[in-house]
């Protein structure tokens, strides 16, 4: 299987300016995106995801490292790559004083399509983004969900093999976001190669094949979301309490029934352990607790998070930020 | 991928259209750019040109006329300056950059369109000066070669903006920029007075100010009264100066304007 994206010690510094140190964006990064395949860029905000799709997408030079996308060379083929790719960024770019129809035709043209096939590329996109009766207004009237489908519908101008969404759903409200992964999950099923870059493990546990976990500009770690999770081992005993005054209490008791470290959240009154022995485990904590006379209000058994597989790996959740990226 | 590489030309047609397409969606834009011109226009006309007398006699009207048609001209680096840097903020210039199109059709395309925007507020200035009592003196051929100067210049100065919007970090900072260096450029100079009444040491300045020899130049070409004429090169060829000072600024501007949007990839 040839890779439709190979990156190799990919390095981008950005010098000191005033009021701010020179940042390391990137501190070389190596990926391969087989063709057809999804590949999930998570991390948090300043991580570096965007900086990568930036050099990737022909946007932004490397300093250092080499980069090939769709077997072009990001930096000496950069026209070539641009008539192969597709790129939603995560901002909307559109222009929201033209119309959406306006917009695609546009994009169309200077993609070189001819006028006719321009039009008929436009008309197709909005049925296909179920954006037809809209197509009239201009973009400044668009919810944030049909701005997303439009900025999508603009990246697959060129029928594009392969595809850069750097953070589809940022901002987007719950329904928006899952009616997006559906028009992404349709996209990957006609065979078009994803690079993705997200910030919600979900997202990335939902539409990746693979996910790389970056954080401050590197990749820490690679693989799909089954073995990510493997690498944080077992199951996992959530609790939340009801008094918030019993968590020291309960973060004893559980530190003693479970194993490794408990992690607690004082706003939420949640405390979160390593399980060991499952549901037999569960049991005994309950009776326990109630032994003690602490209160609980939720109690639960799940599967380990990609959240908990960053925690593990960074020693950071992924909410945390670190720079800002959108320099 | 069976895409052709579009030509320079038809992608600078399109983002032309698309710049075209957008004034009558933001109307505020030129009718505030219009606004402040016939607010200059009503000032100067009726309430201190009363208090400027013309050396050689003259209408004052007939007189400021082409000394706000220039002064519009001159802001119009503010337009596309605010502009561009509008484009930037918003990711469309990623995106355009992003597309297998040419890269200088962004900018030629906005200085196009931007230049066909100032020649719709022109009219409505010329208009408003022949309310106020401008009158053309001369032929057509006077009256098309004054346009195509205003028009030239506006051009040139859309290249100007182009860099300054490239330039800086936001609307805010692109409209403050322009608005400090072209507002004293348009009151140092013939514009609004007669430039022998400045004071002696802002005189070179106002007779070599491009806005002064453009103002010059028009006035000349449409028959207004120019109490300009001195002894120095600006005073005596108004045109061919102005002329000049076109090819120098776009020389400048321009490729500062193109080699500055290449590497806006920081």
């Amino acid at each position: 299987m040839t890779n439709a994206i190979e990156a190799e010690g990919l390095v981008k510094v950005y010098p000191a300016r005033r009021g701010s140190t020179e940042v390391r964006a990137l501190d070389g990064v190596d990926l391969q995106v087989p063709q057809g395949t999804v590949l999930g860029l998570l991390g948090p905000n300043g991580a570096g995801k965007t900086t990568t799709v930036r050099i990737l997408t022909t946007l932004l030079r490397p300093d250092a490292g080499r980069a090939t996308v769709a077997g072009y060379d990001v930096v000496t083929q950069s026209n070539e790559v641009r008539a192969s790719i597709g790129l939603s960024g995560q901002y909307a770019a559109v222009d929201e004083n033209l119309t959406g129809w306006e917009n695609l035709y546009m994009f169309g043209r200077l993609y070189g399509m001819p006028k006719a096939d321009a039009k008929m590329r436009a008309n197709e996109l909005l049925e296909q983004f179920t954006l037809a009766d809209a197509g009239g207004r201009t973009i400044k009237t668009y919810s944030g969900g049909m701005r997303r489908r439009l900025d999508l519908a603009a990246a697959l101008i060129g029928k594009p093999n392969l595809l850069f969404l750097d953070e589809p759903t940022t901002g987007l409200d719950p329904r928006s976001r899952l009616g997006m992964w559906d028009v992404i999950r349709g996209l990957v099923r006609e065979g078009t190669t994803l690079l993705l870059t997200t910030q919600y493990l979900e997202e990335a546990d939902e539409l990746a094949d693979t996910i790389a976990v970056v954080d401050t500009g590197k990749i820490i770690a690679q693989g799909t979301a089954d073995e990510l999770k493997a690498q944080v081992g077992g199951e996992r005993i959530e609790v939340v309490v009801r008094d918030r005054a019993m968590l020291p209490a309960a973060r004893e008791l559980l530190g003693s029934a479970a194993a490794g470290e408990v992690e607690f959240d004082e706003h939420t009154r949640r405390l979160t352990a390593a399980s060991t022995g499952g549901a037999q485990q569960l049991v005994a904590i309950v009776q326990a607790m109630g032994d003690a006379g602490i209160e609980i209000d939720d109690i639960t058994l799940r599967r380990p998070t990609l959240d908990d597989v960053f925690l593990t790996l960074t020693g950071h959740h992924t909410a945390d930020e670190t720079v800002e990226e959108n320099v | 991928m069976s895409v052709q590489q579009s030509g320079a030309v038809s992608d600078a047609m399109v983002i032309t259209w698309r710049n075209l397409k957008r004034i009558p969606r933001i109307p505020e834009l030129a009718i505030f750019a219009i606004l402040q011109s016939i607010m200059f226009v009503l000032l100067f006309a009726f309430v201190f040109g009363g208090a400027i007398p013309l050396p050689g006699g003259g209408d004052y009207k007939e007189f400021l006329m082409p000394g706000i048609f220039a002064q519009t001209i001159a802001f119009a680096s503010a337009t596309t300056a605010i502009g561009m840097t509008d484009d930037m903020g918003k990711g469309l210039i990623d995106r355009f950059r992003s597309l297998p199109m040419s890269r200088s059709a962004v900018l030629s395309g906005r200085t196009v369109a931007d230049t066909i925007y100032q020649a719709g507020i022109l009219v409505v200035l010329m208009l408003a000066g022949l309310v106020v009592g401008w009158r053309v003196h001369n032929g057509l051929a006077e009256f098309l070669l004054a346009v195509a100067l205003l028009l030239g210049f506006a051009h040139v100065m859309a290249w100007l903006g182009i860099w300054i919007g490239l330039s800086v970090p936001n609307t805010e900072t692109a409209q403050q920029l322009t608005f400090v260096t072209i507002f004293p450029l348009t009151f140092i100079s013939n514009v609004f007075v007669p430039p022998a009444s400045l004071p002696a040491i802002l005189q070179p300045i106002a007779e070599w100010n491009p806005v002064s020899t453009l103002t010059a130049a028009t006035r000349e070409l449409f028959g207004n009264p120019n109490p300009y004429v001195g002894d120095g090169i600006p005073g005596q060829y108004p045109i061919l100066v102005t002329l000049a000072w076109m090819v120098v600024f776009l020389v400048i501007f321009a490729p500062l304007a193109i080699r500055k949007y290449r590497n806006t990839s920081r």
